[in-house]
């Protein structure tokens, strides 16, 4: 077919941030699919609760100090999130290399936390169907947590090699992005877990 | 002579370059490599797309085989063919493979295809995704069947619901089979579904507002967010299953605060908008055939983009007319009546818009539009006893009879099927170059219409006459042999007309009258390119100015210049007005994404042996991972 | 050609009409709710037989009627393409008046169907893999009995029946006298039905249960007023003593095989819970839950092997010996 060049974009960028790339616009939907799958596992929880008239059925509420920690440093990590987007928008390697060794600590504290949480729930997944529901429930928000982290590692160590180019900072945007996801997905979930048992 | 024009950076792009010397770098450049190592790491939409196509028409054939066996059984009373074991399993199968293995894939293996075509771009968004999403596909149905062969089928129904699917009352692997199963099934579309929605949104060509997009891109964007909103609750569901069966969590048990409706309430959220995943790009495909057969665009393109998505939107409010007899409130209960009912406004909406367009056009009667006149027939009498089933009383009558049977077989085969076998035929010349044999496919046509018709109307009687569904044999005295008989008939004459399809590729693959460019004169941008597509598809990107670029611009195609021509590049636009904005680098072929589904094959397949597999299975995971998203220093991940 | 048209017209017409017979037939209403329920399907097959007949009929006219020719694909007329649009809105508002309409009479039937009559006979069902165990409910414990997959009640009267499962879910569906209803494990629900006429109705299990499925099927007997209750003081008593000699050694043997282990036979030791109540098992119509008709032949069949009659069902083959057979089969032939 014969063809006639109307338009030029040898001038266009090669990289971008956010909605100007792929990528992003991947994390959007998966973003989506998992944030639909938090809602069905809360959902479930909820359609146990209704159900029951007794709830927790066999257990005390989980001990209040796990989780609540976790939430103090989900919120408080936002801002080391957020400095970590900026400089990684100006380009910033050394910015950005902080910002991420933060994250990655910070990741790696709440894995630790999230041991806590397990083993303060006050339940075991095979008590009964309330046991189940909550282990299943911190289980799911856990893969998101413990991926981001590994994420995160990696990206971090990219970070400090050859390959941190600007396309690399276009990663670690889209990163600080899926974290903000991991944050504000467990702000229900806590309250939840934590906070329905005791109503 | 070559006038490589270098950007600002030094790198090489096309502007002034000849056809056939652009061409033959792009060709360097996009070429999947030969030989078997080449077939492992393609990371080539078509390729891709190709695989994905043959594997879900294989499993309909396996799926229809299982049909044919339960048809044999049924033929007469208390026939002694299958026992009742074998039978359940068969049935389940049947279901499972036709629902899971056969009907989504070919959907998203044709939008896999085509979509990147239609829009006018090189690849599919997320290339290793793509191959990803194969790997697991075909590994997840490889390990379905493979275990039916071992005798250790799923032998619970399709939708397998507890108790019968718990430890208690199915203590051998077969229910984990089936859960798993869906896992590997739910992650092959989840992963195709985000491809197309960015391919979609961001891909497309220069000037492709929204209102140009093609209404079968638009279809698959619908069928993309229904499956993203609707995988999710089954993968919950098949997940808390084998965890009740392997680590006795108590989702489902009564005794310990469980309960047996919630099961059916997370499958069926997921089940309902699944048969609209299966429909949607049926329709999308009915559209874009009888607009190309009747020499006119579609009538009411703003109307049938519309009822795309209110159907989709709809398809989430309907779940529970799956549960109208297990003892749910009334009144919610009516509330899903007429949300069921409801749902054929826009789906009548797109009906009319079809019928305007037959009337106004000159209908060219070749075999893909003869398979959307039987869609029509058919279809629209499966969308009625849609609207009857919608009625509590009536389904009160006729849940889990034959009559239902014949209700989904109707919509399912009517409004996805035939459809299907008409892109079949309108496709195969872009795909292969070379056209089917319109007199077989005339054969085809009618065999398969006949065939399907008396193999399912008599259904419809046989359950309004008592028949349940999924019983092994029935007693002479029911009286339901001769409808059985004649349907079992109907049935064998149905499955030859896709030994029939089957024989037409097989002779016109290599027999086949050559295609050319654009054999149907039709007006999107995947006729724009040669039959087959080169592997970078377009040699430079489209513009277009009309919603049916090849009928506006004659035999003249706008394009744009300035993509590089040393590495893989695609161009990222704007979602509404498709202004480009970035080049964006494609992926080259790699090996972790094959390396990626072995290892997660094996964290699945070991995870229903034993809980440690998500211990000892995680770590070949991440590492493949790691593999395939570390950068390789190559020019595609320089900048 | 001609005479397979003949013939499947015939084979449809034979079966459209037996429907209106057959025991188990939607259109066979006896009761009520399941002449509520049919007078529905007649309108909406109606409804949709003139709907799908009118889109054959455009669709038809469509592709039939002389058009003008078109240069270009994209030579349209604005004429046209805006009354089709009219025509296509105004077409679609007409679905939605018609669907909601018949939303409209749907609920009203079901407003009959699910009308709760206070009802003169209560029968609690158990489901079982793959059998019912039917439990008649009275104010007082001494008058409620237990019997298995043959229902009676009266005719003209409310009938109330509570679904409960032993198991996994079934299915409670006799579509002469109404709808279907499941058994839910951990739950229970009820259907109610009025029966017009007295008769035999078939109903089978219509939710996937397991490997014999296709075989839990069970009856209910509309009788007059005055049968029904003579029907129910004798199911209320227990078994009668067996006087001759074969019949006691049957019961002996009934009881030294272990078959009273499953079953129960009341006013005997045999008191087992696993498998149907047999106390008057020879005033039943079948056996194996709908599966042969109750005569001698089968009775023995079914006891010598059940596993080759129903596979997989959870009686286990018992080894007897002929004789042994032989005066089991007496001694239950006597219970009446």
């Amino acid at each position: 077919m014969k063809q006639t060049i109307v338009r030029d974009v040898r001038e266009l960028p090669t990289y971008g941030f956010g909605s100007q790339t792929g990528p992003w616009w991947g994390a959007m939907a998966f973003i989506a699919l998992e944030g639909m799958g938090f809602a069905v596992a809360i959902a479930a929880y909820l359609y146990l609760y209704a159900l029951n008239p007794k709830w927790p059925l066999n257990s005390p509420p989980p001990d209040l100090w796990p989780g609540t920690l976790a939430t103090a440093v989900y919120l408080f990590s936002v801002i080391p999130n957020l400095m970590t987007d900026r400089w990684a928008h100006k380009l910033d390697l050394r910015g950005t290399r902080i910002g991420l060794v933060i994250m990655s600590l910070i990741g790696l504290i709440l894995l630790v936390i999230r041991g806590f949480e397990f083993a303060h729930l006050n339940t075991r997944w095979d008590l009964d169907a309330y046991g189940s529901i909550v282990w299943f429930v911190l289980a799911l928000h856990t893969t998101h947590l413990a991926t981001d982290v590994g994420d995160t590692l990696v990206l971090t160590v990219l970070m400090f090699t050859r390959h941190a180019t600007p396309r690399r900072f276009s990663d670690v945007t889209d990163n600080v992005f899926y974290w903000n996801f991991v944050v504000i997905a467990w702000l229900p979930l806590y309250v939840l877990l934590n906070w329905v048992p005791r109503l | 002579m070559s006038d490589l024009a270098p950007d600002a950076a030094g790198d090489l792009r096309d502007n002034g370059l000849e056809q056939s010397e652009l061409a033959a770098i792009l060709q360097r450049m996009w070429r999947t490599p030969s030989g078997w190592l080449g077939a492992l790491t393609s990371v080539d939409h078509k390729v891709i797309g190709k695989r994905y196509i043959l594997t879900a028409l294989a499993f309909l054939i396996l799926g229809g085989l299982l049909a044919v066996l339960m048809r044999l059984q049924l033929a007469g009373a208390e026939r002694r063919l299958l026992s009742p074991d074998l039978y359940n399993q068969v049935f389940t199968m049947h279901g499972s493979t036709m629902m899971f293995l056969f009907a989504v894939p070919v959907m998203e293996a044709f939008a896999v295809y085509f979509v990147p075509l239609m829009v006018g771009t090189r690849n599919i968004a997320f290339p290793r995704l793509n191959a990803f999403s194969y790997w697991i596909f075909l590994f997840g149905g490889c390990f379905l069947w493979i275990a039916f062969l071992f005798n250790v089928g799923p032998d619970v129904g399709w939708f397998a619901y507890v108790p019968l699917s718990s430890l208690q009352y199915n203590p051998t692997k077969r229910a984990d089979v089936w859960a798993q199963m869906i896992t590997f099934t739910e992650i092959a579309a989840l992963a195709v579904a985000v491809e197309i929605v960015v391919t979609v949104f961001k891909q497309r060509a220069v000037g492709m507002t929204l209102d140009r997009i093609p209404v079968f891109v638009w279809a698959m964007l619908v069928t993309s967010f229904l499956v993203l909103f609707a995988m999710p609750s089954i993968m919950v569901a098949s997940t808390s299953l084998i965890l009740d069966r392997l680590v006795n969590t108590h989702f489902y048990d009564t005794a310990s605060g469980g309960n047996v409706l919630l099961w059916q309430h997370l499958f069926w959220f997921f089940g309902h908008p699944e048969v609209y995943i299966i429909f949607i790009p049926g329709a999308g495909m009915v559209s874009m055939i009888i607009a190309t057969f009747a020499r006119r665009p579609v009538v009411g393109y703003t109307i049938i983009i519309l009822s795309l998505i209110a159907t989709g939107f709809l398809s989430f409010g309907l779940w529970v007319h799956h549960m109208f007899v297990t003892g749910l409130p009334q009144l919610g209960a009516s509330m899903f009546t007429a949300s069921s009912m409801l749902i054929a406004v826009p789906s009548g909406l797109q009906i009319f818009c079809w019928l305007a367009t037959l009337w106004d056009g000159r209908p060219v009667y070749r075999t893909p539009l003869l398979f959307v006149l039987g869609f029509f027939v058919i279809f629209v009498v499966g969308g009625l006893s849609g609207v009857m089933v919608a009625s509590v009383p009536i389904d009160m009558q006729v849940h889990d009879t034959y009559f239902v049977v014949a209700h989904f077989h109707y919509v399912l085969i009517g409004g996805a099927v035939f459809p299907l076998v008409g892109v079949v035929y309108y496709w195969f010349p872009k795909i292969t170059g070379r056209m089917l044999s319109e007199r077989l496919g005339r054969w085809n046509f009618w065999l398969a219409f006949i065939g399907f018709n008396v193999a399912f109307f008599p259904m419809h009687i046989l359950g309004l006459m008592g028949m349940p569904r999924r019983v092994y044999t029935y007693t002479a005295e029911m009286g339901w042999d001769h409808l059985n008989y004649l349907s079992s008939a109907g049935a064998a004459v149905f499955a030859s007309s896709f030994v029939l399809l089957i024989a037409n590729v097989m002779f016109s693959l290599r027999r086949g009258e050559p295609a050319g460019d654009n054999p149907w004169g039709a007006s999107t941008l995947e006729w724009a390119t040669s039959s087959p597509p080169p592997p970078y598809n377009f040699s430079r990107i489209p513009v277009v100015t009309h919603r049916d670029p090849l009928w506006a611009d004659g035999g003249n195609l706008p394009v744009v210049a300035g993509l590089s021509v040393e590495r893989r590049e695609v161009l990222l636009s704007s979602i509404a007005d498709a202004e480009p904005h970035t080049r964006e680098a494609s992926p080259e072929p790699s090996i972790w994404p094959l390396l990626t589904a072995i290892a997660t094959t094996i964290f699945f397949i070991g995870s229903i042996f034993t809980p440690w597999a998500a211990v000892w299975g995680t770590p070949p995971i991440a590492i493949a991972l790691i593999g395939w998203f570390w950068p390789t220093g190559s020019k595609e991940d320089e900048e | 050609m001609i005479v397979w048209l003949r013939s499947g017209l015939a084979v449809t017409a034979t079966c459209v009409l037996t429907s209106c017979t057959g025991w188990q037939s939607s259109f066979n209403a006896q009761a009520a709710q399941s002449a509520e329920i049919k007078r529905l399907l007649v309108i909406f097959l109606a409804v949709a037989t003139v709907v799908w007949i009118t889109v054959m009929l455009v669709l038809l006219f469509g592709l039939i009627r002389r058009k003008a020719i078109r240069e270009q694909p994209l030579d349209l007329h604005e004429a046209f393409e805006r009354r089709a649009g009219s025509v296509i809105l105004i077409a679609g508002t007409a679905t939605t008046i018609t669907v909601l309409a018949l939303s409209v009479v749907s609920y009203g039937a079901q407003r009959t169907v699910f009308a709760n009559d206070p009802s003169a006979v209560t029968v609690k069902v158990t489901g079982h893999q793959w059998w019912w165990e039917v439990q008649y409910q009275a104010d007082s414990p001494h008058l409620s009995f237990t019997t298995a997959n043959e229902i009676r009640v009266p005719v003209g009267q409310p009938v109330t029946i509570e679904l409960e499962s032993a198991d996994v879910i079934h299915s409670f569906w006799v579509p002469s006298l109404t709808g279907k209803m499941d058994l839910v494990t951990g739950q229970q629900n009820t259907v109610q039905f009025t029966a017009k006429n007295p008769g035999v109705y078939r109903g089978q299990c219509a939710e996937f249960c397991g490997i014999q499925h296709a075989h839990m099927a069970f009856t209910v007997t509309a009788l007059p007023p005055d049968d029904y209750r003579r029907w129910r003081d004798h199911q209320n008593q227990g078994a009668p003593a067996p006087s001759d000699p074969l019949s006691i050694r049957g019961e002996q043997l009934f009881r030294g095989r272990g078959c009273g282990l499953c079953h129960t036979i009341r006013g005997t030791l045999a008191g087992g819970q696993l498998g149907p109540d047999l106390t008057h098992l020879a005033s039943r119509e079948t056996i194996a839950a709908g599966t042969l008709p109750r005569n001698t032949s089968n009775l023995a069949a079914w006891i010598a092997d059940p596993q080759h009659i129903k596979p997989g069902n959870l009686m286990p083959k018992m080894s007897l010996r002929s004789d042994e057979l032989i005066a089991i089969v007496h001694y239950l032939e006597q219970l009446q």
